[in-house]
Parts: C-alpha cells; sequence; structure tokens
C-alpha cells in the first residue's frame, strides 16, 4: 500500500516542480518586462519556461549523467555488475535499465531516468571494487527500487529546474558583489540588483523544494524494498556500512545532484548538514535490520 | 413500492460493478501471470540453444565420453517437449544434473578448463541458470497474487464461472540430481 501511495505523490509533486518553475521563471520575466517597459520579454520568459519544462522531463537523465562523467557500462568488462542488474531487473519484473560507471574511487550510486522503460543506473569504479557480490546485490536492488517506485523522474527533474534557479542566483549575487560597483549610475545595474535580490530570495525556496522532493522516507522504503528484492538485508545493511564509512570525497558529484545518491557524496562538509538529503545511515542499517527480524528473511 | 424497487435497483448496481471489478482484476492478474511465465520461457529457450555449441566443445577435447553427453542431449530433448510448470520443474532439474556432470568433466581435462570457448560457455551457462532463478521468483510472485485473489472470499465465489483457475508454481525440486554431488569417473 505505502509503495502505491508514494507512486501519486512522486507523480504529483513533479507536476507542482513544473508548474512553480514555470510561475517563477515568468515572474522573473514579468519584472524585467516591468523594468525595460517591453512585453516581448514576458513572451519570451514564457517559452522559456516552456522550454525548460520540456527539457528537463526528456532530458536531465542524460544532464545528469553528464555531469558526473558517467560512460556507458560494457557488458564483457562489467560482468558481474551487469548481469546482476539483468538478474534483479527480471526479477522486479522491470526492464534492464541502461547501466553508467562513473570513474570515482567513491564508493556510490545512483538511478535517473523518466520512467522504467528509460531508466538508468551509475555506479562509481570504486564501489564496484569495494564491494563483495552480495553487498553489490544489495545497492542495485535499492536503485532498482527508486525505478520502481517511480522516484526516478522526480528527483532527476529537481537536478535541472531547481538546479537552474540556484545557478542564476550564483551568477547574479556574484555580479553584484564584484561587478556592482561598475555600473551603478545606469539602469541596468539598479535591475541587476532587483533581479539578484529576488534570486537571492528564490535560492532558499529552491533549497526547500529539494527537501520537499526528497522526502527521507523514499530512501527507507527503497531500502525495504530492494531488500525483499534480494532477501537478504545484511548485503544492503554491510554495503551501506561500507560506503558510510569511506573518507574520501567524491569528486564527480555536484551539489545539485547529491540528493540522488544512495549514500550523501558531500558527508562531513557544512553544506551536507544543510541539505540532509539522506537519512542517517545508522538509522537506515537499524531499518533494514529491523526488517530482517520481522520477515524473517 | 417505488422506494423499494429504487433499493433493488441500487444492490444490483453495486453487485454489477462488483462483478465488472473483480472480473477485470482476475484478467490483469492471470495476464501477468502468463507475461512471467513466457519470460522464464525466454531464459530456457537461451539455455537450450547454449546446449549444442557447449557439447561440441567439450567433444573436441574429451570425445569418448559419450554417456555424458547422451545424458545430456536427452536431458535437452525432453526439457524442451515439457508441458507446464511441473513438467518443466522436472525436466530442468534433470538438465542441470546433466549439466553438472559435463563441467565436472574439464576437471579431468586441463586442456578443455583452460578452452577459452569452453570458460565463456560455463559463464554464459551459469548466468542463464541464474535469469532462470530470477524469472521463476517473478512468476511464482506473480502466480501467489493470482492464486490468493482466486481463492478468497467473495472472489472466489465467482472465480469458477469466470473460468479463472488457480496457476501451479514453477517449483524445482529440491532432493533431485540438481542438489546431489556429481559423480566424477576416471
Amino acid at each position: 500500500m505505502a509503495v502505491y501511495q508514494s507512486y501519486d505523490t512522486n507523480v504529483r509533486k513533479t507536476w507542482v516542480l513544473m508548474t512553480l518553475f514555470f510561475l517563477v521563471v515568468i515572474a522573473i520575466g514579468f519584472t524585467f518586462a516591468q523594468v525595460w517597459q517591453d512585453s516581448s520579454i514576458l513572451y519570451i520568459a514564457i517559452i522559456f519556461a516552456l522550454f525548460m519544462n520540456f527539457f528537463s522531463y526528456w532530458y536531465s537523465d542524460k544532464i545528469v549523467l553528464s555531469i558526473s562523467g558517467a560512460v556507458a557500462a560494457d557488458k564483457q568488462e562489467f560482468w558481474d555488475f551487469y548481469t546482476m542488474t539483468e538478474n534483479l531487473a527480471i526479477t522486479a519484473g522491470i526492464p534492464m535499465p541502461k547501466l553508467y560507471v562513473i570513474s570515482d574511487a567513491a564508493p556510490n550510486a545512483f538511478a535517473t531516468g523518466r520512467n522504467k522503460e528509460h531508466a538508468a543506473v551509475a555506479v562509481t569504479r570504486g564501489l564496484l571494487e569495494m564491494l563483495t557480490k552480495t553487498e553489490l546485490e544489495g545497492v542495485i536492488a535499492h536503485e532498482l527500487s527508486h525505478i520502481r517506485n517511480k522516484d526516478i523522474l522526480l528527483s532527476t527533474v529537481v537536478v535541472v529546474l531547481v538546479g537552474f534557479i540556484s545557478i542564476m542566483a550564483d551568477i547574479f549575487l556574484r555580479g553584484m558583489m564584484f561587478g556592482g560597483g561598475r555600473d551603478s549610475d545606469n539602469k541596468n545595474g539598479g535591475l541587476l540588483v532587483i533581479v539578484g535580490v529576488v534570486l537571492a530570495i528564490l535560492s532558499p525556496i529552491a533549497v526547500t523544494l529539494i527537501q520537499l522532493a526528497i522526502s527521507r522516507k523514499r530512501e527507507f522504503l527503497a531500502d525495504a524494498s530492494g531488500a525483499l528484492l534480494t532477501r537478504y538485508p545484511d548485503g544492503l545493511a554491510s554495503a551501506l556500512k561500507k560506503i558510510s564509512s569511506y573518507s574520501g570525497q567524491m569528486k564527480s558529484a555536484h551539489q545539485a545532484t547529491a540528493h540522488l545518491y544512495i549514500s550523501n557524496p558531500f558527508r562531513g562538509k557544512n553544506m551536507a548538514k544543510l541539505f540532509m538529503t539522506h537519512p542517517p545511515v545508522e538509522e537506515r542499517i537499524a531499518a533494514l535490520m529491523g526488517l530482517k527480524e520481522e520477515t524473517g528473511v | 413500492m417505488n422506494t423499494l424497487t429504487y433499493i433493488i435497483f441500487g444492490i444490483a448496481a453495486v453487485v454489477v460493478i462488483w462483478l465488472i471489478v473483480a472480473y477485470n482484476s482476475f484478467v490483469r492478474l492471470s495476464t501477468r501471470a502468463k507475461e512471467a511465465w513466457a519470460d522464464i520461457e525466454v531464459q530456457l529457450k537461451r539455455r537450450y540453444d547454449l546446449i549444442p555449441n557447449l557439447v561440441s566443445t567439450v567433444k573436441g577435447y574429451a570425445s569418448h565420453e559419450s554417456v555424458t553427453f547422451e545424458k545430456v542431449t536427452e536431458a535437452r530433448t525432453k526439457a524442451m517437449s515439457a508441458q507446464g510448470p511441473a513438467e518443466h520443474g522436472e525436466a530442468e532439474n534433470m538438465l542441470s544434473g546433466a549439466l553438472k556432470s559435463i563441467f565436472a568433466l574439464s576437471e579431468a581435462y586441463p586442456d578443455l578448463k583452460a578452452n577459452q570457448n569452453f570458460l565463456e560457455l560455463q559463464r554464459e551457462l551459469s548466468d542463464t541458470e541464474n535469469k532462470i532463478q530470477a524469472a521463476r521468483r517473478f512468476y511464482n510472485g506473480n502466480v501467489r497474487d493470482l492464486n490468493i485473489k482466486i481463492e478468497s472470499f467473495p472472489a472466489n465465489l465467482i472465480a469458477g464461472t469466470f473460468g479463472f483457475s488457480k496457476q501451479e508454481f514453477f517449483d524445482i525440486p529440491d532432493n533431485d540430481a540438481a542438489q546431489q554431488p556429481v559423480e566424477v569417473k576416471f
């Protein structure tokens, strides 16, 4: 039951997010149009917002994969990873996702895509090297559960839409701080300040949106349904232990993609505490062990 | 009188709606189970296709082990003609046992053990066996859902009328050749 509820919630949240983005971009366009007294700016903003929404639906997964530096995994080279995923996909009753490998020593993994027919799972080389077969199986089952629970579209669209707003805010805020003195005399300088302030307000909202979208419950849910798939909660539990005890930093992760990963790639940094996209590993392991006692699997 | 008619119509409407919903869920569940069975057959077919290659590769190194080859070929033919989950379970089990004895041959023939083609086939076959297991679990899960639906009240009252019946689980018997240690003859 809980899983079906999460399908609906995810679909609804995706709609809310896209609508919000649409409104925000139009609001910015409207501000510009007012300042410059030119309504064509508003039309451009509307077209742009529509375009971004379509674009984020169709291409978010490709953007996410490319900013993470993920390369398609070859079946012969990554035989265990590949066949294991095939088998788990058969057990879960979903089509085989595309597989990617990220050249990073830090162990981590994520799933992306817009639906189960167009899904991808990416893992780092560090993960493949560090984990045993049963642990890797646990991680893949967790990612496949994200695909099956329809978590992937929302968390992927968030990257492009929210990421875009926070990048804009960054650019404008920096422009104000470093270049503000230069054009303070003309009209454009005043406009930059307005936009900068608007975006500075929007940026925390964007962060809240990420948190809203990435309810921590879904990690627990994916852990639990992943464990049901492998019938071996210990595999995932010990994988989480290994992943979280890795001391190095993940280089290929980005602030906007952090919530996608199975375990927070920015552990230890202050930003990580601020975002808190993942429940503490100890809690997740405890939940998995509780599941083990409950079901006797 | 009028009120009574309304009540009767109301009850009839509820019953009809329930029948439609129940019928549709039977259709959905049994279609899922059939699809899941088709998935198993895909994997089984892949296994049957790999076996002749394996036999001809091994023959090149151990041509006089004809008893083992015959056993495999026979088990394969039998498995290919099996009907339904129970018969398939039995036949696949025999086939697994026969395949194990072929792989055991490689212990006696170091050249064979080092053959790239042989190793590749061994890898493919063990992967296929894992996939059969995976497909079996998915199928059994679907059959379980269907059977629960057919047996639970009140759907059980109409399942027979609509022509839906419980389906067989795909079980591989435990105490057979696949579980027993392989005999290695020298």
